[in-house]
């Protein structure tokens, strides 16, 4: 008998991946249709055609009040709130962490005031954000930028600050200055990097942006799930949150391949021709 | 007129002494290998070349005026490793050294002037064997063809000096003395002025023109903390000029061990 260490998934790999979905679909439905049975009204666990119907509702017929189709305008608002408020955070990333990273004194003067922004629960200040920025649309994106940005720059500075120091002594011996460093050496070799945090940053950007509008919001899909579930309307918000859930992993999937084809050399050296 | 002028130099680390009374002149054109026990400063005294670290008393002069504190262009070097960007393809990293001293705001050169430093650089690369991998990763380099672009990297910038530590130290003996000959043809060709850490004493021998050993003379426990290691003894390498011979094939082979390279007194022609 092999140890279990040792033993590879080989053509098993797909079936395996599938199968733990597969038996939440079926462990999902077999409970569906035991609660219908019992109680034809019941809506905790819809039954998957309430669902169809709903995202038929809310994804293909026009609103009646408004005229917009509300499940492609929540997600339209919200991803215009989650672009703006990362991309603001990468922004800031690149800027501080480069140079926290890089710079010896602006080491000095900003690595601890970076880690101690860091260690404040977002969700703390939403309050504040909301009495400095009103309840608009600027706080929710400033949430998203105060609750990514700190790791960004902390895990951005700390690779570039990881950098072999023969490497920058060497760029320096080829002519380089601290602005060349920074643009040919720092900067490429830490974006990798700043791509893969990026992806594990999308799990809290998302938190941060369905909190943000559950609590005030006039659109978006955090504000639609908790909208609804006043009536209990489980047939909105199941497809809501699988919804969300691609998107993210739908996100997550693109940056790294992104980054696979643009840092090749990051990612093993991959042979060419 | 020498190339670099030491003098009187001392480097102390917080209470520890590690390296006195270093004098030393080497002459422009000069192939200086310096040897010495592990431990004993070869590394800090070419960082102190380099610009890395400063002297704590003494004084470094580079053709006449004084070094400048940090490093620059006119002191290339090779690291044992981390010598070349992983982010660069081989053509990239020769191409660097152009392109930072032609473009001091982007880094980076664009049409004609682009094509012209990529002819120089692919030329160098053919110089010292690369032509076929110039669009590879270092990554996809083995470790004796990535010093090899390290040096074509230094090279590109035509440094007044050339500093190596210990850069064929992690090389399999054949791959190191085909890199050898290698170096040997770049020095002559250039007329660079090499100063090289090592502790392969027949690396030192066969490459330098002087070899330079640094030794602690107060070696007893008690003693370590206030006795720096300096200049031992400052060997002049008196060359044959015979070897030459096997550098005329211009390429790339690895140097011939036949036994009529010892240092016999009898020799035939």
């Amino acid at each position: 008998m092999r140890r279990l260490i040792n033993i590879q998934p080989g053509w098993l790999r797909w079936p395996l991946a599938l199968l733990p979905f597969v038996l939440l679909a079926l462990l999902y439905g077999i409970g569906a249709t035991l609660r219908h049975a019992e109680n034809p009204d019941d809506k905790v666990l819809p039954p998957l055609v309430a669902m169809v119907s709903a995202v038929e509702r809310t994804a293909l017929t026009p609103d009646k009040r408004t005229g917009e189709y509300v499940f492609w305008s929540d997600t339209g608002a919200s991803l215009q709130r989650l672009a703006i408020g990362i991309g603001g955070a990468v922004a800031i990333a690149l800027v501080f962490g480069l140079a926290i990273g890089l710079l010896p004194m602006v080491n000095a003067l900003l690595a601890p005031l970076t880690t101690v922004l860091s260690m404040i629960p977002p969700m703390a200040l939403l309050p504040i954000l909301f009495i400095i920025f009103g309840l608009g649309e600027l706080s929710k994106v400033v949430l998203i930028v105060v609750g990514v940005a700190p790791c960004l720059v902390r895990d951005l500075a700390l690779a570039v600050g990881k950098l072999p120091r023969e490497q920058i002594v060497k760029a320096q011996t080829l002519g380089a200055s601290t602005w060349q460093v920074l643009l040919r050496i720092a900067l490429p070799q830490a974006l990798p990097r700043l791509i893969e945090s990026l992806r594990l940053a999308l799990g809290p950007a998302f938190l941060f942006l369905i909190s943000a509008e559950a609590i005030s919001a006039e659109n978006g899909l955090g504000y639609r799930i908790f909208l609804v579930r006043r009536y209990l309307a489980m047939d909105v918000i199941l497809p809501y949150v699988a919804w969300i859930t691609l998107l993210a992993y739908l996100m997550d999937t693109a940056l790294a391949s992104i980054s696979r084809r643009v840092f090749r050399w990051a990612h093993g050296a991959g042979h060419q021709g | 007129m020498s190339a670099l002028s030491i003098r009187n130099v001392w480097m102390e680390y917080t209470g520890q002494i590690v390296l006195e009374r270093i004098n030393l002149e080497i002459e422009s054109g000069a192939f200086v290998a310096i040897v010495g026990p592990s431990g004993c400063g070869k590394t800090t005294f070419l960082r102190l070349l380099l610009g890395q670290e400063r002297p704590t008393r003494g004084s470094i002069m580079l053709d006449g005026a004084p070094m400048p504190d940090e490093p620059g262009p006119d002191r290339g070097v090779v690291f044992q490793r981390y010598s070349v960007f992983p982010h660069l393809t081989v053509l990239g990293n020769v191409l660097l050294g152009a392109e930072l001293a032609a473009a001091p705001l982007l880094g980076r050169l664009f049409g004609a002037p682009r094509r012209r430093a990529i002819d120089a650089a692919r030329a160098l690369l053919a110089e010292v064997g690369l032509a076929e991998s110039e669009q590879k990763y270092p990554a996809q380099l083995s470790g004796g063809m990535q010093q090899r672009l390290a040096l074509a990297q230094a090279l590109i910038c035509k440094p007044r000096v050339l500093l190596l530590d210990e850069p064929f130290g992690a090389l399999d003996p054949g791959i190191r003395s085909e890199i050898h000959t290698l170096m040997r043809r770049l020095w002559r060709e250039r007329g660079v002025t090499i100063v090289m850490v090592t502790h392969d004493l027949r690396e030192a021998f066969f490459l330098g023109t002087r070899v330079v050993v640094l030794d602690r003379l107060r070696n007893r426990p008690e003693e370590r903390q206030r006795y720096g290691a300096t200049i031992t003894q400052n060997i002049e390498v008196h060359r044959r000029r015979t070897p030459d011979a096997d550098l005329e094939s211009g390429r790339d082979d690895p140097a011939r061990m036949d036994p009529t390279r010892r240092d016999d007194p009898v020799r035939q022609n």
